[in-house]
């Protein structure tokens, strides 16, 4: 059964714009829940550049991408969004009374007055190797992730790939396959030096095999692989396999934000400049999946969207009521919401 | 300078280079298939080519961080290079690549 959930606004995407348009909408007491494919907060700047310093935002001459997330969590923690992570939207649907009925691939249904999109450059979905046919074989023998680890029981499993994923799988699976092969298209990993140890250890133990190479081609029918072909530098091989695990890491993918029935401008939702409206009315978009002439794809333009957003949002999920324009250096009554008062 | 390009379709394109450009830079502004999803920030590999034998030499071999970056591709060879991480100059007129199928937009 399907998990029922009633709230003011759902924000689609924790990236920096959705979190900061968590503070605007709390300013106004709007209460938000965030969906997001990702198992954590921070959008592009979690994901894509942890560790890179950002040097335009107001006020921070410097700051990583995990130091502004970090810093807009703290900032929003006063008004207690709640955050559905490892989500998809995949719908989301007008009701008669105006109010949208937003469901997730998790089995979740949210009620809300409002939804903001703050989907940023897509989702973020498994990098899919350029393997010929793989789509046949995805989520009945080739994975991107272990959600079962029963999956994997008393399998042949091949584990492409040098990063953390790759490894921590290769050591959590090896104790219940039936073969692990670990493929990686050198002999250098980008995990951590433990599990690098580790994995050695158990080769030497001859416990799972390592190889040099690449993924080539891959046999089998009915969505179930038999082998696995490599190109190594000492010529192809074919490995037999039942199960494959590719951990190349994340791209970001449009998904389901194109049948949404919002007007788009080249996979980017049309708005207008005074409350970031998309073309049905309710439904808003902020950060850098929106478009509107001048648009520019920066973190700031995205939080003084937010903050016209909340405006608009105001007067729909409490219509009539008057919103009295405030500063937050000022104003008692916001500093209370905000616990500084 | 020029920039010789074969995209994934096999077509092959002349491009003009802009000194001081990424030449990942020219061939997106050209509107040729590639992602580029961190716009050359060394974060994604979807830029990510083969540069034609003769030119290794002349582009040089990647960094640390590059070669950490291509493991994010399936499709590596020897030739491999994130186009955002070579700089268009003199020295690289008539430079051929191949976009990898790596690269390709979605
Ligand atoms: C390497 C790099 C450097 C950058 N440097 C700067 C800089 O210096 N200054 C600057 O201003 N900007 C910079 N940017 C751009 C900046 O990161 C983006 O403008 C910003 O992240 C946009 O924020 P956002 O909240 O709109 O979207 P995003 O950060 O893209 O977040 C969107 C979130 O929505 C989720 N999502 C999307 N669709 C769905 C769905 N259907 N279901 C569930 N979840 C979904 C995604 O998983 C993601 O977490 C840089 C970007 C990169 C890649
Ligand atoms: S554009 Fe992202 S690594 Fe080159």
């Amino acid at each position: 059964m399907s998990t029922e959930i009633t709230t003011d606004v759902v924000v689609v995407g924790a990236g920096p714009c959705g979190l900061f348009a968590a503070f605007e909408l709390g300013l106004l007491d709007l209460k938000c829940h965030f969906i997001d494919i990702l198992d954590r907060p921070g959008g592009q700047c979690a994901e894509l550049y942890p560790e890179k310093p950002i040097y335009d935002i107001p006020g921070f001459p410097v700051v990583t991408g995990q130091q502004l997330t970090d810093n807009l969590m703290a900032q929003i923690a006063p008004f207690a969004p709640e955050f559905h992570f490892n989500r998809m939207i995949n719908t989301i649907e007008k009701q008669e009374d105006g109010s949208f009925k937003v469901a997730t691939d998790a089995d979740e249904v949210f009620h809300a007055k409002v939804v903001v999109i703050a989907a940023g450059g897509g989702s973020f979905q498994p990098k899919r190797p350029p393997v010929e046919g793989i789509e046949q074989y995805e989520n009945k023998s080739v994975f991107y992730a272990v959600r079962k680890m029963d999956d994997f029981r008393d399998q042949d499993v091949v584990i492409v790939g040098g990063g953390d994923s790759a490894l921590d799988w290769t050591l959590n699976l090896q104790p219940i396959v039936r073969s692990l092969t670990l493929v990686h298209r050198r002999d250098a990993f980008k995990a951590a030096p433990a599990s690098v140890n580790k994995m050695k250890e158990l080769v030497m133990e001859g416990k799972i095999n390592f190889l040099l190479g690449q993924i080539g081609k891959l046999d089998g029918e009915n969505g179930q692989i038999d082998h696995v072909h490599l190109t190594t530098d000492a010529g192809d091989l074919s490995l037999p396999a039942t199960r494959l695990l590719p951990f190349f890491g994340l791209t970001m993918k449009l998904g389901p934000v194109a049948d949404w029935g919002l007007e788009l401008n080249d996979n980017t939702i049309v708005v207008d400049t005074e409350k970031f409206q998309t073309s049905v009315p309710g439904i808003f978009a902020i950060g850098d999946i929106n478009w509107y002439p001048g648009k520019l794809k920066l973190i700031l333009s995205g939080f003084h969207e937010a903050a016209l957003m909340a405006q608009a949002a105001k007067a729909i999920v409490s219509p009539g009521e008057r919103v009295v324009f405030q500063y937050t250096t000022s104003s008692t009554k916001l500093q209370k919401k905000l616990g500084v008062a | 300078m020029i920039i010789r390009v074969t995209d994934q379709a096999g077509e092959k394109h002349e491009l003009e280079g802009l000194d001081g450009w990424r030449v990942m830079e020219v061939i997106r502004d050209w509107g040729l298939n590639i992602k580029a999803e961190c716009g050359g920030a060394l974060s994604c590999a979807t830029c990510h080519v083969y540069v034609d034998k003769d030119w290794l030499d002349v582009v040089g071999a990647p960094s640390d961080e590059e070669e950490d970056m291509l493991d994010s591709v399936g499709d590596v060879k020897s030739n491999s290079r994130l186009s955002c991480q070579i700089l268009c100059s003199d020295a690289l007129d008539g430079l051929t690549l191949t976009l990898a199928p790596s690269a390709a937009k979605d």
